[in-house]
């Protein structure tokens, strides 16, 4: 109690000066606990997005929950996809505890997503139009997730480390339900296999995209800079996309799959991997909706949004009531 | 009933009650993960995915029986019986509104409830009859899904009671969507032209007693709401049993197997 006294009464800046120290000695921050105007904010931005993101992930699946071609696949791509609903869940009422300050809810997180003022991750955004693309996102977009997550499962904010550690547990076993749905098509028939293939291409400028650029400087802003000072996150954006490289580029290869581009290579003296970079201006567009798939599925969403509305009324007027 | 003392007859009404409660298991789970992303909140999003996916398993447990049967493989059964061939009940293939799952979905969240609340009523009296069949693979599995059931039940009573208690717009639709279910009700209490032998071999009990317990299951759920009773039930699209089908049934089956005929004879 003294200790909180003694707080309430430092200036800004003491106060500013201890958060950096408890996080700096490895402390986590608690929901109630003080912090800067700029961590709350930057991780608002990075939790809510994180959310709605997932919410969204689930409908380029969508369309192969139905379609998967066997009961066993229907089935895991039907737990797959309700772990992924589940994940938005928890990390909204992470980002909840966060806005209660500013007066806001997660209602509005979601009137944001649909309004636009709230952007979903850019891999969210690209068409899945076969059944390969439905386990491409298992294997590659997941297994991609799995590093962006797991450079944050220290992240000085305690809930949402917390979070983390759930959906990541997760998603390793959606890695390997995609990975299983990869590896019966590359055993497959020569039709499985190029379906495979065409899918990588379609997949691969995304997946490069998937970390972000590597500086502020391909495309005007970057908050990794403000995350790892912040000690949200570790490592930055390239390095990740390296980690990527070096976990899943042999593993493409040696399912006979061919990278589109040419220029890939591991570079043994830099100690890197050479790649051809995605079209930064077409990620500019992806992230301000105006991907190929952004409109249509915000679309769908609206929709069910708007054909939904006397439910949200009739439970608003039974909690009221009660 | 052991494998040993099935005359003809009494093998083609278990494959044919199998059928039944494949298809209908298939079908609903089917309608339902048309709802995925669309549901009205996360949380129920995320309930009902988990009802679907659990239905859709039971669907796959009868159609292994099937399989142990040597009727073809469960896919097969699954993905490549034409609707002329299917037993599900009508109620069950019916769309979940007008419009597409990934496009303009203008689906009825009050039937999709009604039209659940009342099969998993159905399916819980099925399923306590079953457990005590003459065929023992069939009573092991109804009484694992029977397990399941309790959840879904719960789930489903507590949104029929919540919408039809609430006022104007919500009672309005769920009163309306309580009248169409009811109007094809009767095609899932059916066993169809087979369930004399059924019964006779003690696979299934009675298709009056299955009614009766049905509607005593449903009426308390009536009391509360204050409603009439929508008797009687009826089979306004036909009689699914009898492999009378409708339009959105060729429609569900194209989606549920187009990646199964997209390259004949692979492994997925």
């Amino acid at each position: 109690m003294a200790a909180m006294m003694t707080f309430t009464r430092l200036s800004n800046e003491e106060k500013y000066e201890r958060f950096m120290q408890r996080i700096e000695a490895g402390e986590k921050i608690e929901a109630d606990d003080w912090m800067p105007d700029e961590y709350r904010m930057t991780l608002i931005k990075l939790i809510a997005m994180h959310a709605v993101s997932e919410i969204m992930g689930a409908l380029p699946e969508k369309e192969w929950v139905p379609k998967a071609p066997s009961l066993r696949r229907k089935l895991g791509i039907m737990a797959k996809v309700q772990d992924e609903m589940g994940h938005g869940q928890l990390l909204l009422r992470v980002a909840e505890d966060l806005l209660a300050p500013l007066g806001k809810t997660r209602e509005d997180l979601i009137e944001d997503l649909l309004n636009e003022r709230l952007k979903f991750h850019n891999v969210f955004h690209m068409p899945a139009p076969t059944w390969a693309d439905a386990g491409l996102i298992g294997w590659l977009v997941d297994g991609a997730a799995i590093m962006t997550q797991t450079n944050m499962l220290d992240a000085s904010y305690g809930p949402y480390a917390r979070a983390l550690k759930r959906i990541c547990a997760e998603e390793v076993f959606h890695a390997q339900h995609g990975e299983s749905i990869i590896l019966a098509l590359a055993e497959g028939t020569k039709e499985q296999k190029e379906m495979l293939q065409e899918a990588l291409n379609r997949w691969w400028e995304a997946l490069l995209m998937f970390f972000g650029p590597p500086t502020a400087d391909t495309t005007g802003t970057s908050k990794q800079d403000i995350t790892i000072k912040y000690r949200i996150r570790t490592k930055t954006n390239e390095q990740l996309r390296q980690d990527f490289f070096t976990k899943y580029v042999p593993r493409i290869w040696a399912l006979g799959l061919k990278i589109p581009d040419e220029t890939m290579h591991f570079d043994k003296e830099k100690g890197q991997w050479i790649y051809r970079q995605p079209d930064w201006e077409k990620f500019k567009q992806i992230i301000r909706n105006n991907g190929p798939k952004s409109q249509e599925r915000l679309e769908l969403r609206r929709t069910a949004y708007k054909q939904n509305a006397w439910v949200r009324e009739a439970l608003s007027a039974v909690r009221t009531a009660g | 009933m052991s494998e040993k003392h099935v005359d003809a007859n009494g093998r083609e009404a278990l494959t044919e009650l199998l059928f039944q409660l494949a298809d209908d298991d298939f079908l609903l789970a089917y309608r339902g993960s048309e709802w995925l992303g669309l549901a009205p909140h996360i949380e129920e999003d995320i309930a009902f995915s988990s009802i679907s996916q659990d239905t859709m398993g039971h669907a796959a447990m009868y159609y292994q029986l099937l399989e142990h049967l040597g009727c073809g493989s469960a896919d097969e059964l699954a993905h490549a019986r034409p609707a002329s061939a299917r037993r599900n009940a009508v109620l069950l293939e019916r769309a979940n509104g007008p419009g597409h799952y990934l496009r303009e979905p203008r689906y009825d969240w009050a039937f999709t409830v009604v039209r659940h609340y009342f099969y998993t009523q159905a399916k819980r009296v099925r399923l306590e009859s079953l457990t005590k069949s003459s065929y023992a693979p069939l009573a092991e599995v109804a009484a694992k899904i029977q397990v399941e059931l309790h959840y879904h039940l719960l789930h489903w009573h507590t949104w029929f009671v919540q919408l039809t208690n609430a006022p104007g717009e919500a009672r309005t639709r769920m009163t309306k969507a309580i009248q169409d279910v009811a109007a094809d009700f009767a095609g899932v209490l059916t066993l169809g032209a087979k369930g004399t032998d059924m019964v006779r071999c003690g696979l299934i009990d009675e298709e009056k007693v299955l009614t009766e317990n049905t509607i005593a299951a449903l009426a308390p759920a009536f009391a509360e709401v204050g409603l009439e009773w929508p008797m009687p039930f009826g089979m306004k699209h036909g009689n699914g049993r009898n492999g009378e089908h409708t339009p959105d049934l060729d429609e569900a089956l194209a989606t549920l197997s187009e990646v199964y005929r997209a390259v004949p004879h692979a492994i997925w």
